[in-house]
């Protein structure tokens, strides 16, 4: 298939890893910043291709993974409401809200079984639909995710707007990757010394946002995209500018990302929304790192149509989700991994998110570590 | 009562108190549902082998060879009732027809339970009920019994088709996960995941263009083809639901060897993989309706290969791995999948965990 197996070759991604392999000559630690990189790493096994003195640490693009627990508590309210349906992408339905005690639902599947109307869609335009043909119902989108969901998202009230539809809301809880990148870097435990920027995120908003960022803390960024060998292309320039001793934003995922990004995209989330602060789950709040409705369209925000409790959600003290998330810690590292948390019973987010790095690592890497037993019980076997 | 099999239910009430769409997907939960409750409510040793159909010898035939008679069931509740390539009525014909031929039986005869939602269509139970006559004489079977229940509308999806079947096995191979052994190779008839994608293209709310037809097909000549070819067949398997990664998982962990399989030797259609891509599937985990896996003894390999390729549901197989001496470490001990990827390297192929799409048989 064009475009895909061109960068799938495997004598194409040897011959880049040798170029690696005699390009470095000390150890380095980089960060592949988006949950796409983590699982397309883990699942084709790139990081066996690098050499053993560069390190890939896992990073927060995981926009399942770092909405708060309080959100999710909120979808979980809302979605109670009678003559309500709340829409959600599918990864969403089943991350845990709080630590279950079996009183309270603790995910959104677990309210769909229990008769709320919860709907998975593929594209939030596809909610406007919906609404249009409930006209007695209201219909709520959960809006999560990055730059890269951002401006379909704001699409979607455009035209609600534009519709007026007036059972249309939306439950946002958006986030930006530059801000994210600038906490990891300021963290006293940081070890990050360069980054592969999340290629789609880039192709809405370019790169020139991370400018700063290289410049202030002296790290090289590389614009990466997703297949194998774009992230070991990614790897190489990376690990070219540091043994170099230069900081700069490169781009390696040319074929999509445009320097500006695109700028009709930005328009529709600068016409939208306005940057705030956020809170990220496992990390904290990050000033200005979230997006929300503007007060132009408070009639469709969710929060304000439902009224909803604000919530205060403890997360498992067993996960480690927070250092993941960070690149302090790997998956496995954390104790609870593929025995108390795993995808049927996850304890974090990052274990259920098709982008959560745990999720990856359970999948793909349990050769000799964990194994499921035949009751889908989990047990150490070594 | 059962002395072994205690009154409280054996699913924790607190992680699972409601039965969750994944219960019924083909992956983990619904394995952990039918071990935990239906196996240890309802086990004997016939049930026990958790294979496609139960094979039933009549040990109380005195005289002569002993009769063997396979026997399954499935449900059907597919929505939406018609897409490319079928509808719930051939599906429900094949899928029976298929669970039977996958102990190597001729399937013979079907009973198929009707379960309508009161103002569905007449014309549409009507093409319903032609499709199922036609598919039944490609599968070479009858429908000899049946039961027609209406319920209020709102309380069903249009129809819901239950069928069973029995069938005889002729042949003397033992054909079980059990039976799977080191050197096997291990045999793919197709290419996969048309059938989940099928269903999907149909689906309202999905808007994906694509003339992907299901591969819903009666199984049951390709085995006979190999049967007749003599070829040593050691365990055969249809991709459903959870597709050709939970079905090679699930043979791997009944039989405790390790299978490794080829990523570049698993023929995957360029729409379907341009799905795939595009939705964030897996092909490897995409529903089937007319592919089967086997694995035969090696030195009869290359001969079932030509065998399946002679056939028409078998024009596109090939031989995608091999099964794997017992490893000394106790890590794979256990039974376990794992794939060499285009670029190189070697990962994990894990049972699905929830599913991808539901009720799409």
């Amino acid at each position: 298939m064009k475009f895909l197996d061109e960068y799938r070759d495997g004598e194409a991604v040897q011959a880049m890893a040798r170029s690696l392999r005699r390009l470095t000559t000390r150890p380095w630690t980089l960060m592949e910043v988006c949950g796409g990189q983590t699982h397309s790493i883990i699942k084709f096994g790139i990081d066996e291709f690098l050499p053993s003195n560069v390190t890939l640490v896992h990073g927060p693009g995981c926009p399942v993974c770092v909405t708060p627990a309080e959100m999710i508590q909120k979808a979980i309210e809302i979605a109670g409401r009678p003559n309500t349906i709340l829409c959600s992408f599918g990864d969403m339905l089943r991350v845990p809200a709080q630590v279950g005690d079996g009183t309270k639902p603790a995910n959104l599947l677990s309210v769909k079984a229990q008769g709320a109307d919860i709907r998975m869609v593929y594209s939030p335009l596809d909610c406007l639909k919906i609404a249009q043909q409930n006209p007695n119902k209201s219909v709520v989108f959960f809006a999560v995710g990055f730059e890269t969901t951002a401006p379909a998202n704001a699409m979607a009230v455009l035209q609600a707007h534009e519709q007026g539809l007036n059972n249309f809301s939306m439950l946002v809880s958006h986030v930006l990757v530059p801000p994210a990148m600038e906490a990891i870097l300021s963290s006293p435990g940081n070890r990050v010394q360069g980054f592969l920027a999340a290629g789609h995120v880039c192709t809405v908003m370019g790169i020139h946002e991370y400018e700063p960022l290289a410049r202030k803390y002296h790290v090289p960024i590389v614009v990466t995209g997703f297949e194998p060998l774009d992230i070991l292309q990614g790897v190489l320039l990376c690990v070219k500018q540091l043994e170099e001793g230069r900081a700069q934003v490169e781009n390696q995922y040319t074929r999509a990302v445009r320097p500006a990004g695109n700028e009709p995209a930005q328009e529709i989330i600068q016409e939208v929304f306005e940057v705030v602060p956020r809170a990220w789950r496992g990390i904290g709040e990050i000033a200005r790192s979230g997006l929300r409705l503007r007060q132009k369209y408070a009639a469709y925000d969710a929060e304000k149509v439902f009224g909803v409790t604000e919530w205060t959600v403890a997360d498992s003290l067993d996960c480690i989700a927070g250092l993941v998330l960070q690149g302090v810690k790997k998956p496995h590292e954390c104790l609870v991994f593929g025995t108390r948390c795993t995808p049927e019973r996850p304890l974090g987010a990052p274990m259920v998110s098709s982008e959560g790095a745990c999720a990856a690592y359970f999948r793909y890497r349990r050769m000799a570590s964990n194994r499921p037993s035949s009751d889908g019980s989990e047990q150490r076997s070594t | 009562m059962n002395t072994d099999f205690s009154s409280s239910c054996p699913i924790s009430l607190t992680e699972y108190p409601y039965v969750l769409l994944a219960h019924g997907g083909g992956g983990k939960l619904m394995h952990q549902l039918i071990e935990k409750m239906f196996m240890a409510a309802l086990h004997n040793p016939i049930l026990e082998t958790r294979h496609d159909s139960a094979v039933i010898v009549f040990a109380h035939f005195t005289s002569g060879e002993r009769p063997r008679l396979a026997f399954t069931t499935d449900s059907y509740v597919v929505h939406p009732l018609f897409f490319p390539g079928g509808n719930i009525g051939t599906l429900a014909i094949n899928g029976t027809v298929n669970d039977l031929a996958m102990s190597g039986a001729q399937p013979l005869y079907l009973s198929a339970g009707f379960i309508l939602e009161e103002g569905l269509e007449m014309n549409v139970l009507w093409r319903i009920a032609q499709a199922m006559q036609q598919a039944a004489k490609e599968a070479g079977v009858q429908i000899v019994t049946g039961d027609t229940k209406v319920v209020d509308r709102g309380k069903g999806d249009g129809v819901f088709i239950n069928t069973s079947g029995i069938g005889i096995i002729e042949h003397s191979l033992s054909i079980t996960p059990q039976n799977v052994r080191p050197g096997d190779a291990v045999l793919l008839s197709g290419d996969i995941g048309r059938h989940g994608i099928a269903i999907m293209a149909a689906r309202e709310g999905l808007e994906f263009e694509t003339t992907i037809e299901s591969d819903c097909a009666p199984l049951v000549g390709l085995v006979q083809a190999l049967i007749t070819g003599g070829v040593e067949i050691h365990c055969l398997r249809d991709l459903t639901r959870g597709g050709l990664g939970s079905a090679l998982v699930e043979i791997a962990e009944a039989s405790g060897r390790t299978i490794e399989i080829e990523e570049a030797s698993i023929p995957v259609d360029e729409q379907v993989r341009g799905a795939c891509e595009i939705l964030g599937f897996d092909p490897l985990y995409v529903a089937n309706e007319g592919r089967l896996v086997t694995f035969v003894a090696p030195q009869d390999a290359e001969r079932a290969l030509k065998v399946m390729r002679q056939h028409t549901l078998g024009a596109s197989a090939n031989i995608i791995g091999e099964v794997k001496s017992a490893s000394a470490s106790p890590s794979t001990a256990l039974g376990l999948v794992t794939m060499k990827s285009r670029i190189g390297a070697t990962r994990v192929i894990d049972m699905l965990s929830g599913e991808q799409l539901p009720r799409i048989c």
